[in-house]
């Protein structure tokens, strides 16, 4: 895909620069007397990091994050495909939903957070729902557009085939909605980590969003350091997840260039 | 089929386009696309329709398999009167719209596919017609990995699949370059003479349509009306490399721009 190869040199500059990231995380903030309550030193949260491990259940916590994630990611991407395909082959359904997809679309998905702690308690349900909300829009509003957006001359050459509505949707509008679904999945992957954090942050005891609450409630600055990088861990790994499935199902767009 | 009996027939067809007004609601504009166009194709008869852009071409194309319905009139393939997409035609556009997520292969069946034919029948069949195509080394390769001229070239792969008894092509190789132009005409010639198909070639090349056709109908502007039927009296209908070089080319190049500035101020922008 990239022209930009990963040779031994580009390797060698980015170690280069996490080296000298490092340095300057570890000795920066004492030269200009920024205290270690402020920004505790790279070793500081290294050594936090190893007492969370064994004390305070980091695993435990990333786990449950992650699988929140998981979920919240997942419901949400399948219910904006489908209210995505639903609304980008119906376009009575659209017009008459389309304030209202837009309003929820515009309010501030975290903002439901505390309602749903109080509907639900201090369960996984509110964060998988913050969740879900916040995955949805991306997606839905990506296949949505790309159904809308499909070729008329495609569904023309299907139609002169003899072709049925059902033909048309799945061996034409479902897959050209393909390339702008994963668009959409990029983004909420990356989204249901806020939502998921946003929720733990309001209410429960679990998950990284409570190691972050305790953090800052107990002024340990390095704690909330590390689960900051857990987060961004998580975060990571679930962007990459979603450009390898990319990789597997758009394999017919990635120009092969020997 | 007997032979005087056409295999695709216009009688008397009009086609109505009403376009929204803008700002005034209910004022609807009429445009008038092609009027009272009466033609027929004869079995293995091969016609080319060419006119100033915007006469109808496209139009008269879609009717003729079933996308369209016209306003008035008929539109009869092997004497059954087209009011939906059927089995006896099959459309050929200057897009190749070969479905990039599939490969050449799975492209070629795309129309037998939706007609319900069983796998291992459209398998053979896709891939028989890639051979006659040229194109048997590219089966399981992706569109985006195949030349202009190979896209297109899968397209006819595509069209012939289903076996149509009249070939709809509007303007087919317009976006190819000259040379890869020439050797698809060629192959589509030998093509269609070889299997005998009736087809209606849309284009704006005039050479092309000498070279490739038995009839040339010239459209007048919008609402376009067949002004002339030019029999093309060239032998080598199946070489179109050399019936390009006939020294008679001119003399009918020479007719049609005269008739397409009849037609209209478009000559120009026609040839
Ligand atoms: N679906 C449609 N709705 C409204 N107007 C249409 C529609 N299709 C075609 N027209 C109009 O009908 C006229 C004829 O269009 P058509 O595409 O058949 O022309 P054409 O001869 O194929 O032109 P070109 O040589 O540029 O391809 C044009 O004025 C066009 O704007
Ligand atoms: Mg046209």
């Amino acid at each position: 895909m990239n022209a930009t190869g990963f040779g031994t040199r580009e390797i060698l500059a980015s170690l280069a620069l996490l080296v000298l990231f490092l340095a300057a995380w570890e000795w920066g903030p004492a030269l200009i007397g920024i205290p270690t309550f402020i920004v505790p030193p790279a070793s500081m949260v290294w050594e936090e990091a190893l007492f969370m491990l064994s004390a305070e259940g980091l695993v435990y916590h990333s786990v449950i994050t992650a699988v929140t994630v998981l979920i919240g990611f997942v419901l949400g991407s399948l219910l904006g495909m489908l209210i995505g395909y639903l609304l980008g082959v119906s376009p009575t359904a659209e017009v008459v939903l389309s304030p209202y997809v837009l309003a929820l679309q515009i309010a501030p998905k975290v903002a439901f957070a505390p309602l749903f702690v109080l509907w639900f308690g201090y369960t996984i349900y509110p964060k998988v729902l913050v969740a879900v909300l916040i995955v949805f829009f991306p997606v839905m509003v990506n296949v949505l557009t790309a159904v809308r957006t499909v070729d008329p001359d495609l569904v023309n050459l299907a139609r002169s085939f003899s072709a049925k509505r059902w033909h048309i949707f799945t061996k034409i509008e479902f897959r050209a909605a393909m390339p702008p679904l994963f668009s959409g999945l990029r983004i909420g992957a990356t989204l249901a980590v806020i939502g998921v954090v946003v929720g733990e942050l309001v209410g429960g005891n679990t998950g990284l969003g409570f190691l972050l609450a305790l953090g800052e409630g107990s002024g340990n600055t390095a704690m909330v350091f590390v689960t900051i990088i857990m987060l961004t861990v998580i975060g990571i790994l679930a962007y990459v997840s979603v450009i390898l499935l990319e990789r597997r199902v758009l394999h017919y767009l990635h120009v092969d260039r020997g | 089929m007997a032979e005087h009996a056409a295999r695709i027939d216009y009688r008397a067809v009009t086609k109505r386009f009403t376009r929204k007004g803008r700002r005034q609601r209910g004022a609807a504009e009429e445009i008038v696309a092609v009027t009272d166009v009466n033609f027929a194709v004869g079995n293995g008869e091969v016609v080319a329709l060419i006119g100033p852009s915007g006469c109808g071409k496209s139009t008269l194309l879609n009717m003729g398999s079933g996308l369209y319905q016209p306003s008035a009139g008929e539109v009869y393939v092997d004497g059954e009167r087209v009011d939906s997409p059927n089995s006896h035609v099959a459309f050929m556009l200057q897009k190749d719209l070969l479905l990039p997520w599939r490969s050449i292969r799975a492209n070629v069946e795309f129309g037998l596919e939706i007609r319900g034919w069983p796998r291992k029948d459209r398998r053979d069949r896709a891939l028989d017609l890639l051979d006659k195509c040229h194109l048997s080394h590219f089966a399981e390769h992706y569109p985006h990995q195949l030349s202009g001229g190979m896209r297109q070239r899968a397209a006819l792969a595509r069209t012939l699949a289903v076996d149509p008894s009249v070939l709809l092509m509007d303007e087919p190789f317009s976006a190819l370059d000259a040379q890869t132009k020439m050797i698809l005409q060629q192959d589509l010639a030998e093509t269609v003479s070889g299997q005998g198909k009736t087809a209606v070639l849309i284009t704006h090349d005039l050479i092309e349509s000498i070279a490739l056709s038995d009839r040339i109908l010239v459209m007048s502007q919008r609402p376009g009306r067949i002004i002339r039927e030019i029999p093309v009296d060239l032998p080598d209908r199946e070489n179109p490399m050399a019936r390009r070089q006939h020294r008679r080319v001119g003399e009918y190049v020479a007719e049609l721009m005269a008739l397409l500035d009849v037609g209209g101020h478009v000559a120009d922008e026609v040839i």
